[in-house]
């Protein structure tokens, strides 16, 4: 009774190459080591870089899903890699660094730079009716449910798997993705912020906004926050086209 | 030589140095962060229960205020806080989340009428006022006698983190991602700025400040389980320690969380248990209220997960192949609730676990989860012994938490201490003697030193594995100082360590590149790391009675008579294996809330010989003023308002309380 199967061996192929080392070439290589008994690829990567191979590359921080810092090609497909068990796969898993975003190396990539610059281009930031509230007083009030509303929307964590997963961005090097278009429906949809749809337009009113968006719906599918991604593109294409037509 | 100038110099960006930065701004000083990670990263975004701020505008918060705060947070400190600076955060506590209400931050509100709650295992109808529709909520966390924790669903600090973070980028604050601190520049009595490494070139950096502020969070990666992030490994704290001028505070005041998932140790929020969720042992028996009548699964966290090791050891523990267990049962609360208020807990479940919450329990084992210490520093946030150097947040001892924080309070004192050491470090920019000149040889000096640690990782000839020695030091931190601990096995952790400390010494490196190199990043951070290792086990082995998270079997009492005090470490010289430990005494005279019972736990302490004479005193002094109202009261017992920066000394309105206009006057 009660007798374990054999754990399994795992074949993790990565995509390996450090644009930092004149030498290197990009290559697939594979690593073996044995599965263990909830190994995620948080484990497994950590494990490779262990015990075989010292300069191999990836980014974790929380390894619990909610910081966004590993998001990676798995099996071909944008997703978080902490969050990836080992057994919901085949045994041959391959790997690869997201593309779109500057490649640090190996699995590393520079999401941050991405995001930042998005978020200037957008300000992406609440844009406040006054300079400076006064803390001492009762603050503001809002439904809880608009305050529930604008939640669901800033549940993003700009791991990136939109952008990787976006059909628009690979022909239009300045599209500013699911990630940014999100954001300025989550300020639009926020009444301490105080710009209307005539600055916003000023900001996605144009191919490298909201209407370059083809509606391939690949960031919808990907997102590991399952936000509402293309219901929230589309509804903020039509607020700006009355915008454009005006 | 490569240098890089500015006003203020910020390690870290999380919520603390995200706001240390944008009040300096504000003041127009400029400021730069170095952060590991892009700040959005950054392990404040794990805070999922709430913050602490008495706004008291749901019916369970009704009469909470600043006072009932600073007790519940004095007696969670087990007497070990420095209580002026508890009084400036519980100040300043409910002007931060109002703050960032109005940053953007879409704080969870109050919808009036009846709800549907679960409180001590039982359903209860509770009404929420008319006049508190609209407001931020709050809801209850363990050690707290009213519900006072701010939240955004599930999610605060992610919410909190990226409001921050935007409202930095709106102040165009320069981050500087994927670099690191490795060392200080200092002269041994003023500090200069840090030597920075980046993380993909291998450059070194001089950054040159007039003021340095580390709010770089916790260690708990010193232990091999624990809640926190990979990076959260404490370095900053070490270079803090490494310029054998600063100190640290209370390095064996280590929080361990009573509820992180087992086996992965990823943290499940307070707020499951705030929110109704029981703990049951391997019958499914609810063992929690045999323990600790009062407050039961919600007294304070060392507490709790004493109570649970404690009925684990008396074979209570369910089994598993990794070791043993118990369950937290939220099934009680609903799927609507879980799937909305702890749908971070629902995902946690579902993706690490293989487990469904709305309709399984959950095992859970406590885990490292919080640094009660760190670098000392006084209420400005400044180092008393290094000039120039701040700290603020999980990286500093402040010390609001003493030797236990309670929920809440951590994710909130990274605003309140961002917004008072903002202020405090513009102040110390502003004043003209702090202007002077910065001694270039110093600089070079510096660059050099570090450059040639590095370079003889990577072309020594040392043999041994960084991995392996994290991987034991980890181990021994998890194994021998952890929870429970004795005089013995203490002991026996400080001598391994010290052994490990000097293997560290002749590490070798398989993979030698100059640039990224997880390897050499390990190697550099082990010898840090150990040498904070060694400051908390050895300061658990010298301090031989119990107090908050530190708890001795064989000094099962807190002893006020011998040990009202902060530890203080400090690195006197490269080839010790030891911190130096001095002790920074309490003064109960000057205490507004003497040393007692903390509402829960253990109930026979040693006294402090003042005790007894200050108890007495505050007790005529009330009989004398009983008209007076509480803010005259609380002035005549220990006044702390004058340590507040001018625009944060307001009186904070309450719908009970509210602020006449002329009253708001200090708030400008």
């Amino acid at each position: 009774m009660n007798h374990e199967p054999a754990p399994r061996k795992l074949k993790i192929s990565i995509l390996r190459f450090n644009p930092q080392e004149r030498e290197s070439v990009p290559r697939m290589v594979t690593y073996e080591l044995e599965e263990a008994e909830g190994m995620t690829l948080f484990m497994a990567l950590n494990e490779i870089r262990e015990k075989q191979e010292p300069s191999l590359q990836f980014d974790f921080v929380c390894r619990a899903g909610i910081c966004g810092s590993c998001g990676m090609i798995i099996n071909g497909r944008p997703a978080l890699a902490c969050r990836t068990l080992t057994k919901d796969l085949a045994p041959e898993i391959s790997l690869a660094p997201l593309p779109v975003f500057e490649l640090i190396a190996d699995l590393s990539v520079d999401t941050g730079k991405w995001m930042r610059g998005m978020s200037e281009r957008l300000e992406a930031w609440l844009h406040m009716k006054e300079q400076e509230a006064d803390l001492s007083r009762l603050e503001e009030r809002m439904e809880p449910e608009l305050a529930e509303k604008i939640y669901e929307l800033d549940r993003c964590i700009e791991c990136g798997c939109c952008i990787a997963g976006c059909g628009t961005v690979r022909m239009r090097e300045n599209f500013v993705g699911a990630v940014g278009l999100n954001k300025i429906a989550r300020f639009r949809l926020d009444p301490r912020d105080r710009r209307t749809d005539e600055d916003y337009f000023e900001l996605i009113g144009d191919d490298d906004g909201v209407f370059g968006c083809l509606s391939l719906l690949g960031c919808h599918d990907v997102c590991p926050k399952d936000l509402p991604l293309a219901t929230q593109i589309a509804f903020l294409r039509r607020k700006m086209v009355t915008i454009g037509w005006k | 030589m490569n240098i890089i100038y500015t006003d203020v110099l910020v390690i870290g960006g999380g919520l603390a140095g995200l706001r240390i930065a944008v009040g300096a701004k504000r003041r127009g000083h400029d400021a730069i962060i170095l952060s590991l990670v892009p700040p959005k990263r950054s392990h404040s975004a794990a805070a999922q229960g709430g913050m602490q701020a008495s706004l008291a505008n749901v019916i369970h918060g009704q009469g909470d205020n600043e006072d009932v705060h600073f007790e519940d947070t004095v007696r969670g400190s087990d007497w070990g806080a420095d209580q002026h600076v508890v009084r400036m955060f519980v100040d300043t506590a409910p002007k931060a989340v109002r703050e960032l209400a109005a940053w953007g931050v879409p704080w969870s509100r109050v919808r009036k009428g009846d709800r549907e709650v679960i409180i001590n295992g039982q359903k209860v109808t509770i009404t929420e006022r008319d006049e508190a529709h609209g407001l931020i909520a709050q809801r209850a966390f363990g050690g707290t006698n009213k519900w006072r924790t701010c939240y955004v669903s599930d999610g605060t600090g992610h919410a909190m983190l990226y409001t921050m973070s935007d409202q930095a980028i709106a102040h165009q604050i320069p981050v500087h991602e994927r670099t690191e601190a490795i060392a200080l520049i200092h002269d041994g009595s003023r500090c200069y700025g840090a030597v920075v490494r980046h993380l993909v070139t291998g450059q070194l950096i001089a950054y040159v400040a007039r003021a340095t502020a580390i709010a770089s969070g916790g260690a708990g990666r010193l232990y091999r389980v624990t809640t926190n992030a990979v990076i959260s490994e404490g370095i900053p704290t070490a270079i803090a320690l490494e310029t054998g001028v600063a100190a640290l505070g209370n390095m064996e005041a280590v929080q361990f969380h009573p509820t992180p998932a087992f086996p992965p140790g990823i943290l499940l929020t307070e707020g499951a248990r705030g929110d109704g969720g029981l703990l049951r042992d391997v019958d499914g028996h609810r063992f929690m209220p045999d323990y600790e009548p009062e407050k039961k699964e919600l007294a304070s966290r060392d507490v709790v997960s004493r109570r649970m090791e404690e009925h684990i050891a008396r074979g209570k523990g369910a089994k598993s192949r990794f070791g043993e267990h118990l369950w937290l049962d939220i099934t009680l609360l609903g799927e609507h609730h879980i799937k909305h208020n702890l749908r971070e807990v629902y995902e946690i479940c579902h993706y690490f676990l293989g487990v469904d919450a709305v309709k399984e329990w959950i095992p859970v084992r406590p885990a490292q989860h919080y640094t009660m210490g760190g670098v000392r520093t006084n209420h400005t946030g400044e180092s008393p012994t290094l000039k120039g150097l701040f700290a603020a947040g999980e990286a500093a001892c402040w010390d609001m938490h003493g030797f236990n924080r309670l929920g809440g309070n951590s994710v909130a004192e990274t605003v309140v201490a961002g917004m008072i050491v903002g202020e405090c470090i513009a102040d110390f920019c502003e004043r003209a003697e702090n202007a002077g000149d910065i001694p270039t040889r110093l600089i070079e000096e510096a660059l050099r030193c570090e450059q040639a640690k590095i370079d003889a990782l990577i072309d020594g000839r040392g043999t041994e594995d960084a991995a392996a020695l994290m991987a034991e030091m980890q181990t021994i931190m998890t194994t021998k100082v952890g929870i429970f601990r004795t005089g013995q096995v203490l002991e026996e952790a400080v001598h391994e360590l010290q052994q490990l400390f000097v293997r560290s010494r002749n590490i070798g490196l398989r993979y030698k590149a100059r640039g990224a190199n997880p390897e050499l990043v390990t190697a550099y951070r082990v010898q840090k790391m150990l040498k904070l290792a060694l400051c908390v086990a050895y300061g658990a082995y010298t301090r031989t009675e119990s107090r908050g998270a530190h708890f001795r079997e064989d000094f099962p009492r807190r002893n006020d008579a011998e040990w009202l005090n902060r530890t203080l470490a400090t690195w006197q010289s490269e080839s010790d294996t030891l911190p130096a430990l001095t002790y920074e005494h309490l003064d109960v005279m000057q205490m507004e809330l003497p040393p007692g019972w903390r509402g829960y736990g253990a109930r026979d302490h040693i006294d402090h010989p003042d005790t007894a004479r200050r108890v007495a005193e505050i007790e005529a002094l009330k009989q004398r003023c009983n008209s007076a109202d509480r803010f005259a009261l609380q002035a005549m017992l220990m006044s702390y308002a004058h340590l507040l920066p001018e625009r944060f000394r307001g009186r904070n309105e309450r719908i009970d309380e509210m602020v006449e206009e002329h009253a708001t006057l200090g708030a400008r």
